[in-house]
């Protein structure tokens, strides 16, 4: 009798999941985007294009800026405009108040949400022929050309909303502080839900007390545009909310290699404690499992980091190794840190 | 799952007792026996399928993880001799173009040797030995105690500062005895040093072994032709690796005060080594003291010592340092790793820099690879020529039909 019990609770169980698409993992992590993820075009898939169709595509993936800025933290404001800022095909500062040190559109507004809203607002009407929009918090520090690869197949006509996706509850956003792609479309939906006090209120957010990012991605839901995840061809994101020197302390942190371990006899090749066969999975485990070659946003560096972030991205490099790339950058003009 | 196991062991104590007394399961006491029986099975499915479910999403990350460590970088081998190890095959990454690299390291032997100490293993040593020693032809670890499995030598010196002119003259005459023949210039470096290998082989390839000359970060008093710090590592000839063991045979140098960096360049003055100028074409420097923020960014205050010391004139800001930089000091374990991840990994796709260095004439390249030589010329000419109109963002694309070797 109990056992007939125990089978019928078991199918009963099974139904109900199975009926339900009962999911009893709750702890969901962060990274779980099997759907939305967007990754970089691989060496192949670019060289299917023509001459001609990759002159066209090149010319469309130009970046409009927009960067946040506050005049209480002026250092990072001044950081944007002497490093990365100047890889931008356009780059506009938008501030909550004006400062008479620095230029930037003064968008007279303290409320975060509306600040943003506003920004995006000015950004759409003078976009020009610019058709993606990146949206930066002062204290990212992103690798605009690294973007426009990722993006250089991609139609801006297309709604496209990426960066490093994150989820609240059933919400897919964009994490604010990696920094946020809008493409030309997505942009053009969401000026036009603004309008719209019901589905995406200016000041009605500050009462749920939830972040702008949320609001963002909850206003671009309704106009039918979802978060995805931007990722380099091994899956790996390229949008990151932390520090370079963060990262790299997660990751020896995650990969303690035991040194002295008496592993050996004088017959024995090995190298960092390790077997051949282990070499060949995991070389350099600190640096490798760290972050993406092609990493488009760090957060959370500070200015002096920002300098060495650009010597270290655009100058520092190991003579004789060269990569045919498709694309040619040149540098920006009047600038000597890059 | 101890709450159930605990229900069903009562379960199967009462089987017991009503299996003892005979009796048929009926009625009320097998009624909550199929009730028990229901929710003891409900609840293990749950959790069975809890586990299973949780586990299916943990490899969306890890399978992530795993293509990017197989996919990035092909591993190294290394032969074991003694205590040094010999670097087989020069680290390659999967997307890049190596060949004038991998020239270079066939050319350009270089060994590099790590002052270290028994405490100081764990905590830097193994990060050197984990990132920028990888691209030496040899490396040894140079300890005051012999330890096999690291592996280090042991110089049969005592650790402190007062021994350091000691241990290196140990240290390079080890070097000389047993491994003279495996490369053509000697590196001594610091465990809080890094050095990108690859860089100091181009500087090195505008002269030959048989040079007696060495490089390094240049400091000028106490010596008429100036001597090399050395925290930012410094690099020897193999002829002037052979007067600097041949001074001490003669005993023209000897162990005069523990400053290595001083009275190793003073021993090398005597024996006709010349000091060489490691700045790059745009005579920025390569070898330097301080970590790259310091350089960068930092201002040096007049009054400091460095300014007295350093033999050309010190640039502060972006112009410091050379784009091929070979050399930064006081590097700690996390800044070596993410100095490992700015030389060799992180770029930006497509960036032209403003630094194009020239290919020294000290380089002869075998007849089939000059073909290749050819187009990357040809390439940078080109560039060159397509100069782009200040101000504006302008994209071209290069499809180049590239024979390799």
């Amino acid at each position: 009798m109990f056992m007939k019990g125990m089978i019928m609770g078991g199918i009963f169980c099974l139904v109900l999941s199975l009926l339900a698409s009962f999911n009893p993992s709750t702890e969901h992590t962060t990274e779980d985007h099997h759907h939305h993820h967007l990754q970089a075009p691989s060496k192949d898939e670019l060289k299917h294009f023509s001459h001609s169709q990759m002159e066209d595509l090149s010319n469309q993936v130009r970046v409009y800026c927009i960067i946040m800025v506050q005049p209480k933290i002026l250092v990072y404001w001044a950081a944007a405009i002497h490093t990365w800022s100047k890889h931008c095909d356009k780059a506009v500062f938008y501030t909550s108040e004006a400062s008479k040190a620095l230029e930037a559109v003064d968008l007279n507004e303290k409320d975060d949400w509306a600040r943003l809203r506003k920004a995006l607002t000015h950004a759409y009407e003078n976009a020009g022929d610019l058709r993606w929009f990146f949206v930066a918090q002062p204290t990212t520090f992103a690798i605009i050309e690294n973007l426009k690869y990722l993006l250089l197949t991609k139609d801006p006509n297309e709604p496209f909303y990426l960066g490093n996706a994150a989820k609240s509850g059933e919400l897919d956003y964009v994490v604010y502080d990696s920094g946020i792609v809008l493409s030309y479309e997505a942009l053009k939906r969401l000026v036009n839900v603004f309008k719209d006090e019901d589905k995406c209120p200016e000041r009605g957010g500050s009462l749920w007390n939830v972040g702008e990012e949320k609001q963002l991605a909850m206003c671009l839901k309704y106009t039918g545009v979802f978060a995805e995840n931007g990722e380099d061809i091994h899956g790996k994101g390229l949008f990151n909310s932390k520090s370079v020197e963060s990262l790299i302390s997660d990751s020896m942190q995650a990969n303690p290699t035991n040194v002295v371990e008496g592993c050996c006899s004088d017959m024995a090749v090995t190298f960092n404690g390790m077997s051949p066969d282990q070499m060949q999975a995991n070389p350099t485990n600190v640096v490798e499992g760290c972050c993406s070659d092609m990493a488009v946003t760090f957060n959370g560096m500070s200015p002096d980091q920002m300098q060495v972030m650009m010597f270290g991205v655009y100058r520092l490099r190991p003579y004789g190794h060269d990569f045919h790339d498709l694309l040619i950058f040149d540098p920006p003009v009047g600038s000597d840190n890059d | 799952m101890q709450w159930t196991q605990i229900v069903s062991k009562r379960i199967q104590n009462e089987h017991k007792e009503i299996a003892g007394n005979g009796v048929a399961m009926k009625g009320p006491s097998s009624k909550w026996a199929f009730s028990m029986g229901f929710l003891v099975g409900a609840c293990s499915v749950y959790v069975f399928l809890h586990q299973v479910w949780f586990e299916r999403s943990y490899p969306v990350l890890s399978e992530a993880q795993e293509k990017a460590t197989a996919a990035v970088e092909r591993p190294t081998s290394w032969r074991k001799e003694g205590a040094a190890l010999i670097n087989l095959l020069h680290p390659h990454h999967a997307d890049e173009d190596s060949w004038v690299a991998d020239v270079l390291y066939q050319k350009v032997r270089v060994l590099c040797w790590v002052m270290t100490g028994p405490y100081n293993l764990q905590s830097r040593a193994h990060h050197v030995r984990a990132t920028w020693s990888r691209h030496c032809n040899v490396v040894v670890f140079m300890s005051s105690v012999e330890d096999p499995d690291f592996p280090t030598v042991g110089l049969g010196t005592k650790e402190g500062r007062d021994q350091l002119y000691w241990k290196t003259i140990r240290a390079f005459h080890y070097v000389y005895e047993h491994y003279v023949n495996e490369a053509d210039w000697f590196l001594k470096a610091d465990d809080d040093t890094y050095v990108v290998v690859d860089n100091l082989r181009w500087i090195l390839s505008n002269h030959t072994p048989k040079e007696p000359i060495y490089f390094g970060k240049r400091f000028k008093p106490y010596t008429k032709q100036g001597y090399m710090s050395g925290g930012a590592g410094y690099v020897l000839s193999k002829e002037a690796l052979k007067r600097f063991v041949e001074g001490f045979r003669t005993k023209v140098c000897t162990h005069t005060t523990p400053v290595e960096d001083l009275a190793l360049g003073q021993c090398l003055e005597k024996m006709g080594v010349m000091a060489g100028d490691s700045r790059d074409t745009l005579h920025r420097e390569t070898f330097h003291p301080f970590v790259p923020e310091h350089h960068l960014t930092g201002k040096f205050s007049k009054s400091f010592w460095y300014w007295s010391y350093c033999y050309y004139p010190i640039v502060e800001g972006p112009q410091c340092c050379s784009d091929l930089a070979v050399s930064f000091h006081y590097v700690e374990a996390e800044l070596m790793y993410t100095l490992e991840y700015y030389t060799y990994h992180l770029r930006a796709y497509g960036y032209t820099p403003r630094y194009q260095p020239p290919l020294h004439q000290g380089l002869s390249f075998g007849p089939l690879s000059q073909t290749t030589v050819m187009v990357g010329i040809k390439e940078a000419q080109e560039k060159e020529r397509n100069k782009l109109v200040p101000g504006a963002f302008k994209v071209k694309i290069l499809f180049i039909i590239y024979n390799k070797r």
